[in-house]
């Protein structure tokens, strides 16, 4: 009785006689599209009555003109199953390099999981959750170390015990800051434009438009200027200290340094960070400028002031403090931006992956703690009074 | 199939220049089916060219290459050898493993893209490919980070040939092994090409590879390419030959060889 017939496969029963003719090349989508079917028939599900007749099975591969591995695997599973079962299994007409190939695609362990083991979603949650919380505080404990690591070699240099890579540190000067100046100016400027805009809206139903000039400038000198380039450099610059860190890690050139007895420290963090230090205050300073000529635009443009009305109330409305609020808080962010950057790259192990994955980590971590400091800042001047 | 006549890679006239630099000048090979040629040549002389060639990754200046009956015409963005998917297999010389991928992951790639394969069948194969080069059952689990270099290479060999690909290229496959790791290697090498009917070919600097499992070997010398045999190399008066063939390396490999194949199996 013919159960099955096809161009790769054709299976017969005759009493307890299963006879299965496979035939063509059998190759990988071949094989893949009578594996359900093949498997059937090794499973029984046909019927278990054909399955506990069929003591004797004969594989006819008289036909076989091409077999790869994975042909060669399922014929091969399938003949398997039958012996498993107890059924006599014989083949006919197998070539002998066919029959090589049929030996080698053989598992040697068939049930060792390929996947990583699965846990309890609820269970891997919890697990996640605490985790985090862990590697929150080591991350903490890490990045206090390495700052207070980043200070002692600071004062190392103060007293010419160390020496600092000065091209290294023009070159970082260059990448952090003069190659940064055009995003942030123009950055600054568009956010000067739309308070100034915004401000000069609502003020003038007070009659008070006049004041917009007040809150160009002092929030712009106090607070915009600064934050917004310390997250610009953050993203920008910060990114870019971990992911060239982090990759010459993976490469081990750092470990190379060590060898040399060049420290990482030394050779990679300092002219970062020290450079980082230089370039954001002149950043925040031309932030500022052009945060304040965009409030002047909007000023002359729908207030119809002057320049010079501009100026004059700008003079009256602010004072050296409220530039130097901001111009204080810069070189602490760029300190900030620099150790969590530097600290994450050197903490890039093995893959390719890791380093993306620290380069996150590395700005959302330090934009966190400069928006953190900042808000201590507004604290901490209030209660002052400046 | 109408390319069962073809040999399995034939380049001729092939130029390769970088800038004013001529790798490759007029080079002309045929790799037969079913053959182990082995690669050799000093730095620079562009084995890595040639087999970035043949592949499609890298445009030539001048000649053919046909691979598998098929011509490789290098254009701009789809890779030429796309339609060739499946009948080649490359091993890069770190791996080149897709390290947020397990290593079962790995060996499957290539054959989620063919489609129609059940998940469960997916499985096996991984599994019977894993354990065909030599890497214990339970390192399909493991991602790429997670084993040693020798290992990562026997993976990575599980990866080109995931979809029984007739050719297989190896781009230094034993170097960073030690020797017991490399004379296993050529072992599997050797062992696989028999059984898969494979056509290798191999740049490699190991001597003992050479020896060991080369039927033929290419010798990259003066922008050209030199097939033969190992006897017959030996022989071949040109100074870079020779100086490679009867270096001390060399004696000591092809005493290990003679000792092999003298002692009674």
């Amino acid at each position: 009785m013919a159960v099955e017939a096809s161009e790769h496969l054709n299976i017969n029963v005759q009493g307890d006689r299963l006879r299965i003719g496979v035939a063509g090349a059998w190759t990988l989508t071949v094989a893949a599209g009578l594996d359900q079917r093949l498997r059937r028939v090794a499973g029984g599900a046909e019927g278990d009555a054909d399955k506990q007749r069929a003591r004797n099975v004969v594989i006819d591969a008289g036909g076989l003109t091409a077999l790869d591995s994975a042909g060669a695997w399922v014929i091969g599973r399938t003949a398997r199953s039958f012996q498993d079962a107890g059924a006599e299994i014989s083949f006919e007409g197998l070539r002998d390099d066919f029959a090589a190939l049929l030996n080698a695609a053989e598992l040697g362990e068939p049930d060792v999981p390929i996947r990583p083991a699965r846990v309890n979603p609820f269970v891997a949650v919890l697990a996640h959750a605490g985790e985090a919380v862990v590697s929150a505080a080591l991350v903490g404990r890490d990045l206090l170390g390495f700052f207070g690591f980043t200070l002692v070699t600071i004062f190392g240099l103060l007293t010419f015990r160390r020496r600092l890579r000065g091209v290294a540190f023009i070159n970082q000067i260059e990448a952090t800051g003069l190659n940064a100046v055009p995003i942030v100016g123009l950055l600054c400027f568009l956010v000067g434009v739309v308070l100034a805009y915004m401000g000069a809206l609502q003020l003038e139903r007070f009659g008070a438009a006049i004041l917009t000039v007040n809150l160009v400038g002092v929030s712009v000198l106090r607070e915009i200027g600064v934050l917004l380039t310390a997250i610009i450099v953050a993203g920008r610059s910060g990114s870019a200290f971990t992911a060239q860190i982090g990759t010459m890690k993976v490469n081990q050139e750092v470990d190379a340094m060590e060898t040399l007895g060049l420290s990482p420290i030394d050779v990679l963090v300092m002219p970062r960070l020290l450079a980082l230090m230089v370039a954001l205050p002149l950043l925040t300073f031309i932030g500022d400028i052009l945060g304040l000529a965009g409030g002047a635009l909007i000023a002359v443009m729908n207030l119809k002031m002057t320049i010079s009305q501009f100026l004059t109330q700008l003079s009256l409305a602010v004072d050296f403090w409220d530039f130097g609020t901001g111009m204080i808080k810069a070189p602490i962010f760029a300190y900030v931006i620099a150790l969590v950057g530097c600290h994450q790259g050197l903490k890039v192990s093995g893959s390719a992956e890791s380093v993306g994955q620290r380069t996150t980590r590395s700005v959302v971590e330090s934009i966190f703690i400069v928006i953190v400091l900042d808000a201590a800042f507004a604290v901490f001047f209030a209660e002052l009074g400046i | 199939m109408s390319d069962t006549e073809a040999p399995a890679i034939r380049i001729r006239g092939l130029v390769n220049r970088f800038g004013d630099q001529v790798v490759h000048d007029g080079l002309d090979l045929d790799v037969r089916r079913g053959e182990v040629l082995g690669v050799v040549g000093g730095s620079g002389t562009g084995k890595s060219v040639l087999l970035r060639a043949i592949i499609g990754l890298q445009r030539p200046a001048a000649g053919e290459i046909e691979l598998l009956g098929e011509p490789i015409v290098t254009g701009e963005g789809e890779l030429a050898t796309r339609k060739l998917q499946g009948r080649f297999g490359m091993m890069f010389q770190d791996g080149a493993l897709f390290s947020s991928l397990t290593v079962a992951q790995n060996v499957q790639a290539p054959m989620r893209e063919v489609g129609g394969i059940s998940p469960v069948l997916m499985d096996e194969l991984a599994r019977l490919k894993i354990q065909m080069v030599g890497l214990p059952a339970d390192a399909g689990a493991k991602y790429p980070s997670q084993l040693s270099g020798g290992m990562r290479k026997r993976a990575s060999l599980a990866r080109a040939l995931a979809l029984d690909p007739a050719v297989v290229f190896l781009d230094e496959p034993t170097a960073g092994l030690d020797p017991i790791g490399a004379a296993n290697f050529d072992r599997l090498v050797s062992d696989l090409q028999r059984s898969l009917r494979l056509t290798v070919v191999m740049v490699t600097h190991d001597l003992d590879s050479l020896v060991a499992i080369c039927d033929r070997i290419a010798v990259l010398v003066d922008q050209k390419i030199l097939v033969d045999t190992m006897e017959a190399l030996v022989t071949n008066p040109h100074p870079w030959i020779q100086d490679y063939f009867h270096g001390p390396r060399a004696r000591a490999a092809f005493e290990t060889a003679r000792h092999a194949s003298g002692r009674p199996a």
